[in-house]
């Protein structure tokens, strides 16, 4: 499975929010959304990766992107995975059915049956504009790769 | 506003923390409430290997991450950081300042410049641009070696 490909009018889909309403590729009209998918809530490398981007959090959003962590668990891990490590970015869920989402992004793991460890930035028009796939699940992608594609989005000509 | 955009990971430089005489040491990127950060700092120091610390110290990551990585650099100041260094990583149970200022007395580091120091912004500026540099190379958990050139997750073989 691959990435979204950056110039891709985002497909429908639809994730859960934390509320239980439906956050969809209409959320993303109008702001540069960032969707972190990662695999498994509690899991130490994911507990890493999202309290990195945490304290990273006022330098991605400084421009007025919004973050989004998308995996398979449900809601109500989420939820309890993110206030035990007390950081902010709200969580979305793809539990049912199951990847239904990350599969449309290319993101999902197909060999261990949950969200792939990649990152899609989507710009206000509802393109991608940016997206990175590690080589494998355990692998985290720095924070500096986000900030390099937030910068890079600004620059371009469609920005202007 | 710091600048998080990529930059490769910073060659040896006066701030950094050296054990070990290798010219090209074994770079880690910890801090002193990371358990996994204690064990492969105990596997290090028996090893021998020649070591650079760096703080990887959040606030995001643990309440006390910045206040040790602060406290070691006050140590630092009167030129005991592996000591606090390898005290802090040997009991992980005991990181309150308590627990700090009874350090001090058995490392011999005199409390009320330890105190002062503490409270140095420019300790807290060198923890925050460590941390920064740490991002900006990509590292993004503790520990994290950088390894012929590149960041890995897993203890080296040495």
């Amino acid at each position: 499975m691959s990435i979204i490909a950056p110039g891709t009018k985002v497909p429908p889909f639809s994730l859960a929010r934390e509320d239980g309403s439906k956050f969809t590729d209409a959320d993303l009209a109008g702001k540069t959304t960032v969707l972190v998918f990662y695999p498994f809530a509690f899991s130490l490398v994911c507990t890493s990766q999202l309290q990195v981007y945490t304290e990273a959090l006022p330098e991605i959003t400084i421009d007025g992107a919004v973050m989004y962590a998308v995996s398979t668990d449900p809601s109500l891990s989420q939820i309890a995975f993110r206030e035990q490590l007390g950081v902010p970015i709200e969580q979305l869920s793809d539990f049912e059915p199951k990847g239904a989402a990350a599969k449309i992004f290319g993101a999902y793991f197909d060999p261990a049956g949950m969200t792939n460890r990649a990152i899609v930035i989507v710009g206000p028009d509802g393109c991608v504009s940016w997206s990175h796939l590690a080589d494998s699940p355990g692998d985290l992608p720095g924070v500096n790769l986000i900030i390099d594609a937030l910068a890079a989005d600004q620059s371009s000509p469609s920005a202007v | 506003m710091r600048d998080l955009s990529s930059l490769p990971v910073e060659p040896i430089g006066p701030d950094d923390h050296l054990r070990g005489g290798d010219p090209e040491p074994l770079i880690v990127y910890a801090e002193f409430s990371c358990p996994d950060c204690a064990v492969a700092a105990e596997r290090l120091r028996t090893s021998g290997a020649s070591v650079c610390f760096r703080h990887f110290a959040l606030a995001a990551r643990s309440p006390r991450a910045v206040k040790l990585a602060i406290a070691s650099e006050a140590a630092a100041r009167q030129g005991l950081f592996w000591e606090f260094h390898d005290s802090l990583f040997a009991d992980q149970g005991r990181l309150d300042d308590p627990h700090l200022w009874r350090r001090c007395e058995l490392l011999g580091v005199d409390l009320d410049r330890f105190e002062a120091d503490r409270r140095d912004p420019a300790l807290a500026e060198l923890v925050a641009d460590s941390a920064t540099a740490a991002m900006r190379a990509g590292v993004v958990g503790a520990p994290t070696f950088v390894f012929a050139g590149e960041l890995r997750s897993e203890f080296p073989a040495l």
